[in-house]
């Protein structure tokens, strides 16, 4: 198993999270929760030099204002990094993410039908089957006298695969999809040439996919993405591929976090583990409550015109985080903001986002997570971290969960 | 009681749905809709104050 190496940085160690932030700082996912509170207090939008300029507003109001203004932010590029893609508002090269309006509207309904309620709860089966026997592999390691992670053998397991068999692609090939969404989440204050080869491996790859589904059309997203008309005509395959990159990348890392994040919830601790052991009719409103308390996902903007926001001179080109994970845990938007309440009933959580650009695959990650979490605890009522929380190794960039969680599985009865 | 839902606000975060089935459905593009005119029984009552409770969008909205 490939042990995680986060990548390396051009500009260095952070000095100040105020004036001075990285998201990409290893130090950054790892404290996110206290960088936040810190900055709620003191600097609502903070400002940093890196990647040419990037603002990061922490308060459920501004990250709000943000999300709703698509006139002075754009989703041209929604990945902070030492590149700024040259592709153009209003389509971008990933859409309908990267897409503004009006042109998002139109992209975004193409892709609406496959991911609504009652298509994604068709997948719950197949999920099912799937993290059983992830968990019937683990099962026999721990019985072989080997460690188990509940990041590598299961969470980072269960979206490749769902995502894989929806369009389409090789299965064998999660190894590769890992690397490509590495390479554009987590390498990203690298040298801009590394990066932009990085992107045209990956067109190659999607590319030759697509000739593949030409070749021998089924029944399956990449098909129907090559199938379908947009005013009128057929999808060029330079969008297809776009397209199939966003559902790879924002797919994959995303739900792999939320899923580890809630095991590592469970893991350290171990009142609330138990209670939902005892008490699984909590399901629903623990899963929202992991989804609020860990939202993997941070979108980015960049500045459409120079503009003031809250004080702040804001720059055409400069980058904007839009941290909803931050506005989660607002306190003037949450009761007990910094409390993980399983029973929370109210909880208008942003965690897939806020306006027009709600996260696509919602009701999808949603599903992977309560069946990963359900499954999990089924099989293991009992677990802690195998060694310390320096064992347990957070992703670096815009996506936080964690991509090493060595977990120990205990005797129930020993409770 | 009624329950309205704001097409213009709503963006399918389908929490209202999850939540009372009986009393929102969802469109081929996961975006909601209520079920019939709206109406609240007394016994769907607090359901359809926590649909209003968990949009994040505050799309839905209640009237006596």
């Amino acid at each position: 198993m490939a042990v995680y190496e986060p990548p390396t940085s051009i500009y260095g160690p952070v000095t100040d999270w105020a004036t001075d932030f990285d998201h990409a700082d290893p130090e950054y996912n790892r404290n996110a929760h206290q960088i936040w509170e810190d900055l709620r207090e003191k600097c609502p939008v903070a400002h940093s030099n890196r990647y040419g300029g990037t603002w990061l507003p922490v308060t459920h109001e501004t990250v709000r204002e943000v999300a709703y203004d698509t006139e002075n932010f754009t989703s041209r590029a929604v990945v902070v990094s030492t590149v700024i893609p040259e592709d153009e508002a209003p389509i971008g090269g990933a859409p309908p993410i990267t897409s503004d309006p009006p042109f998002h509207h139109d992209a975004r309904r193409l892709l609406l039908p496959p991911f609504a309620p009652k298509k994604i709860a068709e997948w719950e089966g197949e999920i099912r089957t799937l993290c059983r026997d992830l968990l019937d592999r683990m099962q026999a390691k721990i019985e072989a006298g080997e460690t188990i992670d509940a990041a590598l053998d299961y969470a980072q397991h269960i979206p490749v695969n769902v995502i894989s068999r929806m369009l389409g692609f090789p299965l064998e090939d999660d190894d590769l999809f890992r690397e490509f969404v590495h390479d554009i989440l987590e390498s990203i204050n690298g040298e801009p040439e590394e990066r932009i080869r990085s992107f045209e491996r990956i067109d190659a790859y999607l590319l030759a996919q697509i000739e593949d589904h030409r070749a021998n059309p089924r029944d399956d997203l990449t098909s129907y993405l090559m199938d379908v008309e947009m005013f009128d005509a057929k999808l060029p395959d330079s969008m297809v591929g776009g397209v199939i990159l966003l559902l790879l990348v924002a797919g994959i890392d995303t739900t792999w976090s939320a899923i580890g994040s809630s095991i590592w919830h469970l893991a350290t601790h171990p009142d609330d583990r138990q209670r939902l052991v005892n008490e699984p009719e909590l399901m629903t409103t623990a899963i929202e409550e992991f989804l609020r308390a860990y939202a993997p996902v941070t979108m980015a903007r960049l500045v459409a015109k120079d503009h003031d926001f809250h004080g702040c001179p804001m720059k055409k080109d400069e980058w904007v985080l839009l941290p909803f994970p931050a506005a989660n845990l607002d306190p003037a938007e949450f009761v007990d903001a910094d409390k993980v309440l399983l029973d929370r009933e109210e909880n208008r959580h942003a965690a897939f986002g806020l306006g027009i650009h709600r996260c696509l695959g919602s009701n999808l990650a949603r599903l992977e997570l309560r069946v990963a979490v359900e499954e999990f605890l089924e099989r293991f009522p009992n677990f802690e971290i195998n060694g310390t929380e320096n064992d347990v190794v957070w992703s670096v960039g815009q996506i936080r969960g964690p991509r090493q969680l060595p977990v120990r599985v205990l005797n129930t009865a020993a409770l | 009681m009624r329950i309205h839902v704001d097409a213009d606000k709503c963006q399918g975060h389908n929490r209202c749905y999850a939540l009372a089935p009986e009393l929102f459905d969802v469109d081929d593009y996961g975006n909601a809709v209520v079920i019939g005119d709206g109406s609240v029984s007394p016994d769907l009552v607090e359901r359809a104050k926590l649909a209003v409770a968990n949009c994040p969008e505050f799309a839905i909205t209640i009237t006596e």
